[in-house]
Order: structure tokens, then C-alpha cells, then sequence
């Protein structure tokens, strides 16, 4: 095949693959940059290699505490949002009532609606109630913003989910407890785990809602966010990078964990 | 796991409609509190802290005082109109920047979500990682990263000004000399970087279900690659391209975040303005009417669109 001919079959394969560099230069610059030793505070160029910032990832000061600050909110978060979400979900998959469709759109809008607009409204009403901002304000906001997405999540799935197995479970003489725990749980679970999931990236990377809701309390991203106009340090980087690594690790055991599920089910 | 597998008998027929008995009227009466048992929690969460703060911000963005006497509500409409006119450019700024990373997003993504749903066969999962896994990176070290990239002496602009493509961005005033950091080509690259994934998916998971003996039909009955694009692959993905411009359009016309990293004063957007407005200003009456005039802005145009692109499944 003549090579205008190969580059015009395979254009489509082309574009996607220079996206897909364009999705990851970033954390590529992130990586390579976490190894630097920069000349000044600004870490823009390269000066040379250093493992430095790897083996004091915490020498900086105020950023691991906020790292902390970020992963409590994150798990509470998580937990909460799921909860909430997860009956929320069976009960809008699962029955007919009054007031569904009015539920549907509420939850919807907090997805559909700028963050800025969220946060700032939800800041006026702490602020005009006396609440003092900090740890709770911020838990209570990522609850709340978390909270549709893991809905939609689970709702997918329970929607998708062949009601006539929990019948059988009933035939054979389960209690609804036993169903519930045995057939519905299990099979509502990738859902619920994608729903957590989500949760807790966002609310570990949410800095708009929370910029209105924080106080003095410095997460992560408010942390990240301080340090662009002093200097970003080295550290930053490393942090950026191992979440990297982390989430791809994760990723990829949850598929593969997936993978040996389906093939026993299936078996 | 073998009762998961079973294979599923015929559903009973319906059970003939009988008086039912008292115990049972009570059952089924109970079981009609349950959905409403469930909701109760994550409904009140969200009417408390997500409808009751739009109430009551509609409320004070029409009242008038100062922080030390505290605001009353006076039913003064003008803050609308005194924001409105102060602010209009940082509106129409935002729409351009957000509206023109929509169409980028598209225009990026969608060879992507075609590859991942049609050609990348065993690799499919993998690169599904690959979109999705810088989502799980703090964006903002992914955004400081853009200044890196696109810094003044980097690579990136010592290559476009070699090709003297920067004196054409120049010319057509998206990019300022030889900088591209500060201009609005690099807030509109932040913006279109960031909210990518946002387009891919609902794109790929669109495509996915197009069945690819459509493909094979077309084909068979002379049409072009490119004319089976547009004739068939393109109008079966449209629930995916509205939900994607939807995802991608509506949070980058509130953020503030691109434009404040990476641009200057002169590429501040409407969330900026808000956010100073809130947060260093503490003008809270103007904060609260921008609020509410981006999202009557947002919803008018959403609603145009959603009855031009005519698809009824939104949510």
C-alpha cells in the first residue's frame, strides 16, 4: 500500500491517537517535571535531575497537611454521597410515585448548573446563617455535589438489572434480606463502586465550590491553586504524579478483577 | 453464582384482581412509603444545601446595604442592570470562549470516540484508561502544567514562531506578539484540554451502540466513508454529541480557572468576576444577579439548542 494511501485509511486512528497525546502531555510534563531541580521558586524550566521532591515529599510547608485535609473530605464525602445516593436510586429505579419526575430534575440540575453558581449560592447561605466555614462547610458542599452523579450512576445500573433474578431468589425461598444482600447488592454493585468512585475524584479535585465554602481550611486544590503565584514547589509535582499512577493502578485492577468476575459468572 | 445464571422462566401470568384482605391492604400501603423512605435523605440534602441556597440567593441579589450594616432586601432590581452593563463584555467573552472549546472539544474528541468504539479493537480498554485516567490527577497541577508548556522561550512557541503560525494568531488578535501565555488562545486550549474527556465519553458511549453492519450496509450501497459519516454515524451519535456539547459547554462558561492561570486581566471571564465579586469585593447582591443572569444565559441557549439538535434524550 502506497504510504498516501495507508495515511488516508488510517486518518481517523491518526487524529484519535494525537488526542489521546494531547489528553496525557500534561501529566507527562507533571512526571518529568517532579524530577527536576529548579533554579528559582518557579519550576518552568529545566534545570537539572533531581530525586529530591520524591524523597521529601512532605518538606514543604502546609502542603501534605492539606493533602490530608483532602483525602478526609474525600472518603466522609464518598461514604456520605454514596449513601445517599445509592437509596436514592433504588428508589427512583425501582418504584412509581408521586413526585418522581420532580426528583429526576433535582437531581439533574446540580449537574447541569456552573459550579461558581453552586458554591457561591450555598456560601451566601452559610454566611448569612452565622455557619462557620471550614472542615463541615466543605463536607456538606461535596456531599451535596456529589450526590447526582453517583445516583445517575447506580440508577443506570439498577435500571439494567434483570428483576426476574431477585424473583427467582424469592422462589427459592430467600428471605428479602437474604435477596437483598445475596442477588441485589452484588449485582447493583459496579454501579455503586463507579458512583464512589467518582465521588471521590471529584471531591478530591473540586476547587471552585469549595474556594466559596473553605474559610480558612486549605484543601489540596486551594493549596495547588495558593502556591501558582508564589511558585509552585517540586513537590506539587510528585503529589500529581503518584495520583497518576494510583488511579491508573486502580483502574486497571478493578478490570481486572471485573474481567475474572464476568469469566466465572459466565463459567 | 449458579441462580444468577439461571435461565429465566416466562413471568407468571397476572394474578386475577381479588378484595384484598386487611393485613394486605396494610402491606401494600406500607410498601407505598418506601420510595419515599429512601428519598428521604439524599432529597433533603439537596433541598437544603442546593435548592435552598438558589432561593436564597435569588433573594439577595435584590437586596441593597453594606457588609457592616448588613443587607436587606429592598426589591432593588437595578443590581441586574447596573451588572449587566459593567459586566456584559466579561458575558460575551465567556460564551465566545466556552462555545469555541465546545466546537474544539468536538471536533478533537470525536476521532478519538471513534477509534475507542470501532478500531481499537483488544486496545479499547486501555485507551478508555488512558481518557479517563488524567481526570484523577488534580486539574489544576494538569492546568499549572499548560504554563509550562506553552511558556514563553518553551518549545511550543519557539516552533510556532518558527513557522511564523504566532504572526497569523497575532494578526487575527487571539495571541499577542510572540507570547501565547496571557492570550485567549491560551484560556481557550486550557478550556478545550480540560473538558475533553467530558465530550469523549458520552461521544464514545453514543458510538458504541451504533451496530457496525451499518457501516458494512452502507458501503454495499456505494456511499463513501465519508458520506456514510455523515449520512449515518454522525446523526446516530447525535444523543452523545448534544450530551457531550451540553457537559463540556455549561461548566466552561462558569470557569474561572483557565482564564485566571492562564490568560491575564484581559481574558477574565463572567466566573471570575463572580468569584472576586464573592470572595474579595464582598459585594454579595452583584455576585448573586451575575449568578443568575449566567444561568438564565446558559438556560436560554441550552433550550435553543436542545429543540434545534431535536433529541428528546437528555437526561
Amino acid at each position: 500500500m502506497s504510504p498516501i494511501r495507508w495515511l488516508r485509511a488510517h486518518l481517523v486512528v491518526i487524529a484519535g491517537v494525537i488526542t489521546l497525546a494531547y489528553l496525557i502531555l500534561p501529566n507527562a510534563v507533571v512526571l518529568v517535571f517532579s524530577f527536576n531541580k529548579p533554579k528559582s521558586r518557579f519550576n518552568y524550566t529545566w534545570n537539572h535531575f533531581s530525586t529530591d521532591a520524591w524523597q521529601h515529599p512532605c518538606d514543604v510547608a502546609g502542603m501534605c497537611g492539606s493533602l490530608t485535609l483532602s483525602l478526609r473530605i474525600a472518603v466522609l464525602a464518598t461514604v456520605g454521597a454514596t449513601v445517599l445516593g445509592t437509596l436514592t436510586a433504588f428508589a427512583l429505579a425501582r418504584y412509581r410515585f408521586r413526585g418522581r419526575a420532580a426528583t429526576n430534575m433535582l437531581i439533574f440540575l446540580p449537574m447541569a448548573m456552573p459550579e461558581v453558581v453552586m458554591g457561591a449560592s450555598l456560601g451566601t447561605l452559610f454566611l448569612n446563617m452565622r455557619i462557620r466555614f471550614g472542615f463541615w462547610t466543605i463536607l456538606i458542599a461535596h456531599i451535596m455535589f456529589c450526590l447526582s452523579f453517583v445516583v445517575t450512576a447506580v440508577k443506570a445500573r439498577v435500571m439494567s438489572m434483570d428483576p426476574r433474578l431477585e424473583q427467582a431468589a424469592q422462589d427459592l425461598y430467600a428471605t428479602p434480606a437474604q435477596t437483598f444482600l445475596r442477588i441485589t447488592l452484588p449485582l447493583a454493585a459496579p454501579g455503586i463502586a463507579a458512583g464512589a468512585l467518582l465521588s471521590f475524584a471529584l471531591s478530591f479535585d473540586d476547587y471552585i465550590i469549595t474556594s466559596f465554602n473553605a474559610g480558612n481550611s486549605v484543601t489540596f486544590p486551594m493549596y495547588v491553586w495558593g502556591s501558582a503565584q508564589r511558585g509552585t514547589p517540586v513537590q506539587v509535582n510528585v503529589i500529581g504524579t503518584a495520583m497518576f499512577v494510583i488511579a491508573v493502578l486502580l483502574v486497571l485492577a478493578g478490570q481486572l478483577i471485573g474481567r475474572r468476575g464476568r469469566r466465572r459468572v459466565r463459567g | 453464582m449458579t441462580a444468577a445464571t439461571a435461565p429465566a422462566t416466562d413471568p407468571a401470568p397476572p394474578p386475577a384482581p381479588a378484595p384484598l384482605p386487611a393485613a394486605l391492604k396494610k402491606a401494600v400501603r406500607r410498601r407505598r412509603l418506601v420510595p419515599y423512605l429512601l428519598l428521604l435523605a439524599g432529597v433533603a440534602w439537596l433541598l437544603v444545601f442546593f435548592a435552598a441556597p438558589m432561593v436564597y440567593q435569588a433573594s439577595t441579589s435584590v437586596q441593597t446595604g453594606t457588609l457592616e450594616d448588613g443587607f436587606k432586601v429592598t426589591w432593588h432590581f437595578a443590581t441586574y442592570w447596573d451588572a449587566l452593563h459593567a459586566y456584559w463584555p466579561h458575558f460575551l467573552r465567556s460564551l465566545a470562549y466556552a462555545g469555541i472549546a465546545t466546537v474544539l472539544c468536538l471536533v478533537i474528541g470525536y476521532p478519538l470516540a471513534y477509534t475507542i468504539a470501532f478500531r481499537a479493537g483488544r486496545w479499547r480498554n486501555l485507551v478508555l484508561i488512558l481518557v479517563i485516567a488524567p481526570f484523577f490527577t488534580s486539574f489544576l497541577i494538569r492546568t499549572l502544567a499548560w504554563e509550562t508548556i506553552l511558556a514563553d522561550q518553551g518549545p511550543v512557541v519557539t516552533f510556532l514562531n518558527g513557522i511564523h503560525l504566532l504572526d497569523v494568531t497575532s494578526w487575527l488578535g487571539v495571541t499577542q506578539g510572540d507570547r501565547v501565555l496571557a492570550t485567549p488562545l491560551a484560556v481557550v486550549c486550557g478550556l478545550t484540554y480540560n473538558f475533553l474527556p467530558f465530550m469523549i465519553l458520552p461521544l464514545y458511549t453514543s458510538l458504541e451502540r451504533v451496530d457496525g453492519r451499518l457501516h458494512e450496509a452502507s458501503g454495499d450501497l456505494y456511499a463513501t466513508p465519508f458520506t456514510t459519516f455523515r449520512k449515518v454515524t454522525f446523526p446516530l451519535s447525535m444523543p452523545g454529541v448534544v450530551a457531550g456539547t451540553l457537559l463540556t459547554f455549561i461548566p466552561a462558561s462558569g470557569d474561572y480557572i483557565n482564564a485566571e492561570l492562564l490568560g491575564s486581566t484581559n481574558q477574565q471571564m463572567i466566573g471570575n468576576v463572580i468569584e472576586s465579586q464573592f470572595l474579595r469585593v464582598l459585594d454579595y447582591p452583584t455576585a448573586a444577579a451575575l449568578s443568575f443572569i449566567l444561568m438564565a444565559v446558559i438556560l436560554g441557549i441550552v433550550t435553543l439548542y436542545i429543540r434545534r439538535a431535536g433529541t428528546e434524550e437528555l437526561v
